[in-house]
């Protein structure tokens, strides 16, 4: 069981709703990856168009829990006041962190996030920091209080895996919140891969919206996580250098 | 009456006084709108009660797909 804050939840899927080729395959791709927890953006209305589609319309949101992200923000304070513009809607209290502090990585500022992530829980939501893979920072984060850490694996859709798995290990070894790996998942592999190392959940959301088949691949990763879980807790064995036979070395009939 | 939404110069008739008004103006009532007016933002019970001056500056956002 994952547990987040006051919350818990038996998937270990948190899927982002980015992206989808369209509201039915996303409805699908939801309903068929088991998640309980959805990530979504803040933006303005179009106000001249007010029969636009909403994601909402299709999905039954008081199924999930709702987990907005402050993506947009530069600042800790442009991340505060989307985190309060997202609770001001009355369906949300928990907030991903996300101050992107370079265009072309969209890889975390470090300093923003602290910042950002300190003022929220002051103001009492349940906070999610998106960070890079540094370890100081997840620790540092982690003695302020935050209620998870959200690694990436590698940059924000660029689907290349866990690119430092030595830096994932070593924030998970420490933690003391949930450790769940946001950003750069491309594969079930990637997904079975993070949790065998012991992480307790994975955010995702391109690798399955850009996929070909949205539907199926939210299927593996449910099952990838599901896997990979598993293998963790049953405990793997050691690896070696050399063989050790299988069947029996004794009675060979020659 | 002149307002500012999301960044630009709108005009609204004069029937519209509250901010339940304009979300009724521009049909989004029940549609998610989450409101700021004047870099304050508004609880939806609010709605209803809160003026609208002329030059107030506001913003209507909502919730989009986003990971």
């Amino acid at each position: 069981m994952l547990k987040i804050g006051p919350y818990e939840f038996q998937s270990r899927l948190l899927l982002g709703t980015g992206k989808f080729p369209d509201f039915d395959v996303q409805k699908e791709a939801v309903d068929v990856s088991g998640t309980e927890i959805l990530t979504f953006a803040v933006r303005r209305m179009n106000i001249f168009e007010p029969n636009q589609p909403n994601f909402l319309e299709k999905l039954e949101v008081e199924k999930f829990k709702m987990l907005p992200n402050t993506a947009g923000a530069s600042t800790a304070e442009e991340a505060v006041r989307i985190a309060k513009l997202a609770k001001a809607s009355g369906l949300c209290d928990m907030i991903k962190v996300e101050v992107i502090g370079d265009d072309k990585t969209l890889l975390p500022d470090p300093i923003e996030t602290l910042k950002a992530s300190e003022m929220l829980l002051e103001e009492g939501f349940i906070v999610l920091p998106y960070t890079s893979d540094d370890v100081v920072l997840a620790k540092k984060l982690q003695e302020l209080g935050v209620h998870a850490i959200m690694p990436g694996a590698s940059p924000i859709g660029s689907g290349q895996g866990i690119v430092n798995p030595l830096n994932l290990s070593l924030i998970i070894e420490q933690a003391t919140v949930p450790v769940i790996v946001d950003a750069g998942i491309g594969s079930p592999a990637d997904c079975a891969i993070a949790m065998e190392m012991g992480a307790d959940g994975v955010l995702l959301n391109t690798a399955v919206s850009g996929a070909q088949d949205p539907v199926k691949m939210a299927r593996a990763m449910k099952l990838a996580i599901e896997a990979g879980r598993l293998g963790f807790e049953a405990g793997r064995i050691p690896k070696k250098r050399y063989a050790t036979a299988s069947s029996p070395l004794e009675g060979m009939s020659v | 009456m002149k307002l500012m939404i999301n960044g630009d110069q709108v005009e609204v008739p004069d029937n519209v006084q509250s901010v339940h008004d304009l979300l009724a103006h521009f049909q989004l009532v029940d549609k998610g709108a989450i409101v700021e007016l004047n870099r304050e933002i508004l609880e939806k019970s609010s709605h209803a009660e809160t003026r609208l001056a002329d030059g107030d500056k506001v913003e209507i956002v909502h919730f989009v797909g986003g990971g």
